[in-house]
C-alpha cells in the first residue's frame, strides 16, 4: 500500500514512544513492529544503517530516524491534520523546538547516569537532572502544556521520561513528585490523553524492565 | 511582513563555527544585520539576559525575540525570511537533511574537536571515527557540487566548519582527518564554498582560530604547552 506507514520500535524505548504518541495524536494508523535489540532485523539494519537504532518511521518505503526528526516530519507530512504539533508562528515553532532541544541535550543522558551510576557521579548527575527539572519547571510556568494550551513537540519530547521517575526516584532516593510537584501536575495531565497513555509504559514496567537489564549488564561483567 | 522589517542582531563569537553559520543564513538571504561580539570568557550581562538558559552564543535577536541555538535561529530565519530557502519544501527531504545534520554534529564535528584535544591512543581513535563520519558525508555529496545540489542549502551551512575550522584543528592537534584521495567531493565542496562569492569574505581570520584552538588544547594537556 503506497501510504503504509511502519514503525520499527522497542516497547521500552523513550524515542519510540514519542513517536507512537505523535502518530497517535494525528490519528495515523500505522504497522508497529517490535525489535530485538539484542538480535536486530535485516529490515532495521537496511532502513538505518547509519545508526542501526530504533525507531525508524517507514512511510511509502522511505525511512526517516532519530525520534525528534521523526515527530516534526510527522507534523510536516500529515499538515492539513486538525492537530498540529508545532504552532504555526515562527517564534513559538523556534521556542519548541530550543526546549525539545534542551531535553535532547539535558534529560535522557544525565537519568541514565542517575539511573546506571552510584556514589559521588551519581550525586552530580542527580544535582544537573534537579537543575534541569528546575528549568524545565519555570518555563512550564502555570500553562497547561508546554506550549500553552496546546499539546505539542515539547510535550512529546519530555513525556515519555516520566515513566522513568519511579525508577529515578528508587536508585537515587529522591521525591520528582515532592520536589517538583508542577512537572508531576504536567505528567499526570499528559498520562490523560489517550495518545500518551496508549504509548508510555507504566512506570512500575518500565521498572522492572530497567532492574532486569541492570542485572544482566552486571553479569555480563 | 511587518516582522521582516524588525532590526535584526546577532550576538556572535569570532571563532565560533555554530555563530558562524547563522551569518552565512544571514547573507544568503540577504537579511541586514547588526554583528555583535561576545567575549565568551567574559560574558556579558545583554547575553546572560539573552540566553539565560545555556548562557551561549549564537544568539539572534529580531525586534524583541531572542532566538538561541544556532539549527533552531536558522529553521526560524527560513520561516520568517522566505527568500533563499535554506531547507528543502519536502518534508521527507527536510527530513534527510535534519538527519545529516545532527549525525555529522554528532559523529564529524564533536569527534573532530575531541580528536584536536586529545593525544595519543585516544586521538587515533577518535580520528579513526570522524574518518568513517567523513566518508558518509563524501558518498552523501558524491557527483553534486554542493549538498544542497546546485546551490548551498541548509546542510553546506552546518557543515561549513570543514571548509575553515577543520583544517585548524588538524594543524592543532598534529592530525590529519581529511584526506582529499578518499574524500575527493568533499575536497571540491571546500574550494566551492571557500570562493563563493557571498561567503569567501564571511570566515573566521586563521590566526584567530589557531589561537583560540591551542587554547583550548592546552586547557586539557598543559604538559604539551611549556
Amino acid at each position: 500500500m503506497a501510504d503504509e506507514v511502519v514503525l520499527l520500535d522497542f516497547w521500552p524505548s523513550p524515542f519510540g514512544m514519542r513517536v507512537r504518541i505523535a502518530l497517535a495524536e494525528k490519528g495515523i494508523d500505522y504497522e508497529g513492529r517490535e525489535e530485538d535489540l539484542s538480535n536486530k532485523s535485516p529490515l532495521l539494519l537496511k532502513m538505518n544503517p547509519v545508526n542501526k537504532q530504533i525507531p525508524v518511521l517507514i512511510h511509502k518505503g522511505r525511512p526517516i530516524s532519530e525520534s525528534l526528526i521523526i515527530v516534526q516530519y510527522i507534523d510536516e507530512a500529515w499538515s492539513n491534520n486538525k492537530s498540529p504539533l508545532l504552532p504555526s508562528d515562527p517564534y513559538q515553532r523556534a521556542n519548541a523546538r530550543f526546549w525539545a532541544d534542551y531535553i535532547d541535550k539535558k534529560i535522557y543522558s544525565t537519568g541514565r547516569l542517575v539511573w546506571g551510576t552510584t556514589g559521588e557521579v551519581q550525586e552530580k548527575a542527580k544535582e544537573e537532572l534537579r537543575e534541569s527539572f528546575r528549568v524545565l519547571e519555570k518555563e512550564l510556568a502555570e500553562k497547561t502544556y508546554f506550549g500553552g494550551d496546546m499539546f505539542g513537540l515539547v510535550d512529546v519530547a519530555l513525556i515519555p521520561f516520566y515513566s522513568w521517575f519511579y525508577t529515578l526516584e528508587t536508585t537515587a532516593n529522591f521525591s520528582i513528585t515532592e520536589e517538583f510537584p508542577r512537572l508531576v501536575s504536567w505528567a499526570k495531565r499528559c498520562m490523560q490523553r489517550d495518545s500518551v497513555s496508549n504509548s508510555v509504559p507504566d512506570q512500575y514496567k518500565i521498572y522492572d524492565f530497567l532492574l532486569d537489564l541492570k542485572k544482566k549488564m552486571h553479569s555480563i561483567e | 511582513m511587518g516582522s521582516q522589517k524588525e532590526e535584526v542582531k546577532l550576538i556572535s563569537f569570532l571563532c565560533s563555527p555554530v555563530c558562524r553559520r547563522v551569518e552565512w543564513g544571514l547573507r544568503l538571504k540577504g537579511i541586514d544585520y547588526e554583528y555583535i561580539e561576545e567575549d565568551i570568557f567574559n560574558k556579558s550581562n545583554l547575553l546572560l539576559e539573552l540566553n539565560p538558559v545555556h548562557k551561549k552564543v549564537p544568539v539572534l535577536v529580531h525586534g524583541n525575540k531572542a532566538i538561541a541555538e544556532s539549527l533552531v535561529i536558522l529553521e526560524y530565519m527560513d520561516e520568517t525570511w522566505k527568500q533563499y530557502p535554506l531547507l528543502p519544501q519536502d518534508p521527507y527531504e527536510r527530513a534527510l537533511v535534519r538527519f545529516w545534520i545532527k549525525f555529522a554534529d554528532e559523529k564529524v564535528m564533536y569527534g573532530g574537536y575531541v580528536a584536536m584535544i586529545s593525544i595519543g591512543e585516544e586521538q587515533e581513535k577518535r580520528v579513526d571515527e570522524v574518518r568513517k563520519g567523513m566518508d558518509k558525508l563524501e558518498e552523501l555529496i558524491k557527483g553534486k557540487r554542493f549538498f544542497g545540489g546546485d546551490r548551498i542549502g541548509f546542510l553546506d551551512i552546518a557543515l561549513g566548519w570543514i571548509t575553515y575550522l577543520l583544517p585548524v584543528w588538524e594543524e592543532v592537534g598534529s592530525t590529519k582527518i581529511l584526506d582529499p584521495l578518499k574524500c575527493p567531493a568533499i575536497s571540491a565542496w571546500v574550494n566551492n564554498i571557500l570562493n563563493h562569492p557571498l561567503l569567501n569574505d564571511c570566515l573566521p581570520p586563521k590566526d584567530d582560530l589557531l589561537a583560540y584552538n591551542h587554547r583550548r588544547r592546552k586547557q586539557f594537556n598543559p604538559s604539551l604547552y611549556h
